[in-house]
């Protein structure tokens, strides 16, 4: 065991999630599959960062492991802590919204309270506010199968943020919408993200997703899956779509392309 | 377009038009009413045993066994249903029971169960509990085990406990596969009460058709057996009309009304 210095030690302390080593099989014995190998990532305290990737290269299976539901080798640190389990200082939001039919928005928002007893009534009007954040106002008492997908996804996010957790975690939270829609929850999903700085792990396929919403862009490279390249976004906040088209915002998008490409590129 | 006032009649007339082809045919051909009876002789018994409250004497003990054999036999099946659908270890042991027993038709057990439980209502609970069980036993290991993964995940990602997935999770979703189950055991109830009693009781409605059988008034018999189609629909309506309320969610729920397109999964009745 490598003895840390006095400064790796402060700096861990400011880093929500610090990761060394981390490696997961799949099966075991010689038959066994590398799905990550030697992940090596810190995210400090209120900051964005995105991980992109091919498909199959174990983004997921990464965000599975910060939040306590798959083990792995190797030391994942969640605030000081280790992540032996599911924890409940943690917000997942999922490809698909995942809501339950028979509850309405409200109660679907206060899934995590239900499940955590924190107390509906303390929690009721912290739902509707954070409810009215997401451009839902009036949609409380409707049911999911009642909304649109990309409300479905707000009412997600609310519920991820209901419990006030310590780390957003996101596995392409929007990769099953229209570009349209798409594209605004990304500035939607932005808003939210300045008002109330949480620290977020965003898994993507989408190179101009990262780039737009992230302080940080990982890419990751498959087979097993690795961090390769890493890029600090230096674009000013607020980013509104307009970024998008702009030299700045290309050049970003180009580097992570040629990470992509030189690690196998995307299927 | 079909409905209106316009289609109704002419559905309305067509029963009628049939029941009067049925009447000519034995008036003209002198069909023996032990044979087929007269729709207008049908109507006459039926409204004879009414009236001397024979019916619905007989008519109150078929659906005592049947309810009780309903209540029973779900209640079992939602229990055991469970216990396996949560432990594989339980699954393992019991499972070739559950198949053994799937696969046997029910009612061909009635003999037996009346000659351990006597002519009176046990033999006929049990039987109609038995018919009822095997549907909702594997409509309700289907339905906890189909929860889907994302939101099994979700729910661990929260630290939620086994119990909490079960009741916040499991058990509502499962309740679409109960109820296609419910339905199925409410009538396989009646149908189980019904054999028992052709088998060998002391009333019921059931007995009643064994009896006439016996004087051959096929007239009583086929009055009877409107009766029963009345309370097969009934029950059936009264467990739909439940689903409805509790499954307004269920958005796949329009598929299951429609007669036919309701899977049995229970196996033989």
């Amino acid at each position: 065991m490598q003895e840390l210095s006095s400064v790796a030690l402060a700096a861990a302390a400011r880093d929500v999630i610090s990761v060394r080593h981390l490696s997961k099989d799949y099966g075991e014995g010689p038959n066994a599959i590398a799905a990550l190998r030697d992940i090596d990532l810190t995210v400090g305290d209120g900051e964005f960062v995105a991980i992109v990737g091919p498909s199959g290269c174990g983004k997921s299976t990464l965000l599975k492991i910060l939040a306590g539901l798959l083990p792995a080798t190797g030391t994942a640190m969640l605030n000081g802590t280790p992540v032996s389990g599911p924890r409940r200082d943690i917000g997942m939001v999922f490809q698909s919204p995942v809501l339950f039919p028979w509850r309405t928005v409200l109660d679907n928002a206060l899934l995590p309270v239900d499940v955590q007893q924190l107390g509906r009534d303390r929690m009721v009007e912290r739902a509707k506010s954070l409810i009215a954040l997401v451009g839902l106002s009036g949609f409380g008492h409707r049911y999911p199968w009642e909304l649109s997908g990309g409300m479905q996804q707000r009412v997600a996010l609310v519920r991820a943020l209901i419990h006030d957790p310590a780390l957003l975690l996101m596995d392409e939270p929007f990769g099953a919408l229209d570009a349209l829609t798409r594209e605004s929850m990304n500035v939607e999903l932005q808003r939210i993200w300045l008002d109330r700085r949480k620290t977020v792990v965003f898994v993507t396929h989408s190179t101009s997703e990262a780039v737009f919403l992230a302080d940080r862009v990982m890419v990751m490279t498959a087979r097993p899956g690795r961090i390769g390249d890493v890029l600090k976004i230096d674009l000013p906040r607020p980013r509104t779509l307009d970024v998008m088209t702009g030299e700045t915002f290309g050049a970003y998008v180009r580097r992570i392309r040629a990470g992509l490409n030189a690690g196998g590129g995307i299927e | 377009m079909i409905g209106g006032l316009r289609n109704f009649s002419l559905r309305l007339l067509l029963i009628l038009a049939v029941l009067a082809v049925w009447e000519g045919f034995v008036r003209l051909f002198d069909v023996p009413a032990f044979i087929l009876p007269r729709p207008s002789n049908v109507f006459l018994a039926l409204y004879r045993g009414t009236v001397s409250t024979m019916y619905l004497e007989h008519l109150r003990v078929t659906l005592l066994e049947t309810l009780i054999g309903f209540a029973v036999g779900s209640g079992l099946a939602l229990a055991l249903g469970t216990v396996v659908a949560l432990s594989r270890r339980t699954e393992y042991f019991l499972y070739p029971f559950i198949v053994m027993f799937q696969a046997m038709p029910k009612v061909a057990l009635a003999p037996i169960i009346i000659v351990w439980f006597g002519l009176g209502l046990t033999s006929k609970v049990v039987t109609a509990a038995l018919v009822a069980f095997f549907p909702l036993l594997v409509n309700t290991i289907v339905g906890l085990r189909s929860a889907d993964e994302d939101r099994v995940s979700l729910m661990r990602s929260l630290a939620a406990s086994r119990w909490q997935i079960f009741w916040m999770l499991q058990l509502p979703n499962a309740m679409p596969y109960i109820f296609a189950g419910l339905e199925i055991a409410m009538i396989f109830s009646l149908l189980g009460a019904i054999v028992a009693e052709l088998v060998g009781a002391e009333s019921g409605l059931g007995m009643l058709i064994q009896s006439m059988n016996f004087t051959m008034d096929v007239a009583g018999q086929f009055s009877v057996l409107l009766i029963l189609s009345a309370v097969g629909l009934a029950l059936n309506g009264i467990v739909t009309a439940i689903r409805r309320r509790v499954l307004f969610w269920d958005v796949s729920q329009k598929a299951a009304d429609i007669p036919g397109a309701k899977a049995t999964k229970g196996g033989v009745p």
